[in-house]
């Protein structure tokens, strides 16, 4: 019985975190940006689809859509108002730079927390589950929103996934994540492909935020542990590599999951950081990472 | 090396008289905002030697501060020592943290320094509240000796800390050390070929680091009177530590110090706004770091032109 239940809750735990990983890494992996205020992103999508669908009361796939489009919106002011002016400046030396841009997104994720605890509330909510009702999977009561979840995510993945391997823009974010200078000898526009990669991971973060929120719910106090988890996942799997963020991301909800139920969710946290700082020691690339 | 002008040095100076006679005129409210920014520009100042000059993406200070704090703490409340030796105790606790964190940073560089030096943070932060009946959990730990319980007091030897610290920290960043981390922070392959041990530099710094913000911890502890998590383990501690040197004008030393008044006083001058002023802070030190990445220091005019 317990053993199924930390399956199916470990799967889709996990199949979220590998969702919210997903656009940190893609990011990573086409521009070379580490954004911490992820965390903030996927939160500001949870809390918007809250007080729309639940304190508006619009219902909760309105709210999913209105959740969706501020994240999006937030996304491109990360990029076009603080990744894309520190990289543009004259000012800021070239070896400085990823330094910068990892500042000035830690303290933009302390902003959105700050705002959003300001504008809403700064106890935890719980966003609306898009399906209501439970189903037994042998022998264990399931929310079926948690299967939908699950779904979607894969769903999502999937479809990223036609996205780069089997389209013309696709293939540029690829390129651009292999070699931008040949890109732009090719007459591409690299601004142009690291807006729509950008745009990509607005939604992304957006969706899994608004899935995450109406799973384990959500916060603005909830932001640098989900930026600390995707930093995690991410640097664990290896830095711009998909499969290993996939992996990582199941090795660390099943661990959370399996410590939470066995030991106490108090410490789920603690076995997947000592795990990350054992991996970094001996492996620094991550499981799955080039360098 | 550029000389400092006279008229800088007679400046500097008058400015520090009136500093420590600010007690003569100011009231205890004043004096305890002024001590606690004071120790936190220990802080920022220890910080800025490590990512400063030797380019380590440090995102957890409050592991060194924390475990200064809290080895110092524990050890009058436990053990029962006298402040002075507690504070050594502290110090030494907080440098034995130092190295563990330079080992990963002579194999890892940026991000994967950067999450390492987060995890420690999280870590340490979690152990404080599994062994909450020996660290006091997430109440805090009251110890029992305090540096001094007048305000004036505390203000000079807060004051006093930090001249001194950054004193040390300045020559130290002005000293072949200093050039040698700049040198292997920028470029390690030519640092290394030119002869420089990069390795046993940056041990030293990170030791060093861990020295003064080990230091300036455990005088807070004794300052408060109390350690806890939320004063000087979380990371939103750490935040601050960088907003405040990054602020102030990285690779300065002293724009630490000036960061961290700054942030410090601005932040109780903010607090009428309430939940807000964190929100406002976070925003200016965006600005600067977008606009004026040399920080406040940069903006003087004489600075040697980036």
């Amino acid at each position: 019985m317990l053993a199924i239940q930390i399956l199916i809750d470990g799967f889709a735990i996990s199949t979220l975190y590998a969702l919210g990983a997903l656009g940190f890494t893609l990011i990573f992996g086409v521009s070379g940006v580490l954004n911490l205020a992820h965390g903030g992103l996927m939160v500001i999508a949870a809390m918007i689809a809250w007080y729309v669908g639940t304190s508006i009361g619009l219902g909760p796939y309105v709210g999913a859509a209105a959740g969706l489009a501020v994240c999006l919106v937030a996304a491109l002011v990360t990029y076009g108002g603080i990744v894309r002016p520190i990289e543009n400046s004259r000012a800021v030396p070239a070896h400085e730079r990823e330094l910068f841009v990892l500042t000035a997104t830690l303290l933009w994720g302390v902003m959105i927390q700050e705002a959003l605890s300001y504008a809403f509330t700064n106890s935890p909510i719980t966003v609306q589950p898009l399906i209501a009702g439970t189903v037994s999977i042998l022998g264990v009561r399931t929310p079926i929103n948690e299967i939908f979840i699950a779904a979607v995510a894969w769903a999502v993945m999937g479809a990223l996934w036609l996205l780069v391997n089997r389209t013309r823009i696709g293939r540029r974010l690829l390129a651009a994540s292999i070699n931008p200078r040949a890109l732009t000898l090719l007459g591409f526009e690299l601004d142009q492909i690291y807006l729509f990669v950008w745009v990509i991971y607005g939604l992304l973060a957006g969706i899994a935020g608004v899935l995450l929120g109406s799973f384990l719910g959500s916060g603005s106090g909830y932001v640098p542990g989900l930026t600390g988890s995707a930093f995690t996942i991410v640097v664990l799997g290896g830095l711009g590599s998909v499969s290993g963020t996939l992996i990582a991301a199941y090795i660390v909800g099943y661990i959370e999951t399996l410590t939470a139920y066995l030991v106490s969710p108090s410490l789920r946290e603690v076995p997947a950081l000592i795990l990350l700082v054992v991996v970094i020691y001996m492996r620094p690339q991550g499981l799955l990472g080039r360098r | 090396m550029s000389t400092i002008p006279k008229s800088r040095l007679v400046a500097l100076a008058v400015f520090l008289i009136v500093l420590a006679l600010f007690p003569l005129g100011a009231n205890g409210y004043i004096l305890g905002v002024l001590t606690t920014a004071f120790y936190f520009a220990v802080f920022a100042m220890s910080w800025d030697l490590l990512f400063g000059y030797a380019g380590e993406v440090n995102f957890g200070p409050t592991f060194l501060i924390g475990l200064g704090a809290y080895g110092a703490g524990m050890s009058n409340a436990l053990l029962g020592l006298p402040v002075p030796l507690a504070v050594v105790v502290g110090a030494i606790v907080a440098v034995a943290g130092g190295v563990a964190l330079a080992i990963p940073a002579l194999r890892l560089s940026g991000p994967y320094l950067g999450l390492i030096t987060l995890v420690s943070v999280l870590l340490l932060q979690q152990a404080i509240v599994i062994f909450a009946g020996v660290t006091g959990g997430e109440i805090g730990l009251s110890v029992p000796d305090v540096l001094s319980i007048s305000s004036a007091v505390n203000y000079e030897y807060a004051l006093a800390f930090m001249l001194v610290s950054g004193l040390i920290l300045f020559l130290i960043s002005r000293s072949s050390l200093g050039m040698i981390l700049q040198a292997a922070g920028q470029d390690q392959v030519a640092a290394a070929a030119l002869g420089f041990n990069a390795t046993r530099h940056k041990i030293l710094a990170f030791a060093v680091s861990a020295l003064f913000s080990g230091l300036a911890g455990a005088f807070l502890v004794f300052y408060l009177g109390t350690a806890s998590v939320s004063a000087v383990v979380d990371i939103s501690i750490g935040v601050r530590v960088i907003i405040a040197a990054v602020l102030g004008g990285r690779r300065t030393i002293i724009g630490g110090a000036i960061g961290s008044v700054f942030l410090i006083v601005a932040g109780e001058l903010l607090r009428p706004i309430g939940q807000l002023s964190t929100f406002v802070v976070a925003l200016i030190a965006l600005v600067v770091i977008v606009l004026f990445p040399d920080g406040l220091l940069g903006l003087l005019p004489h600075r040697r032109g980036a």
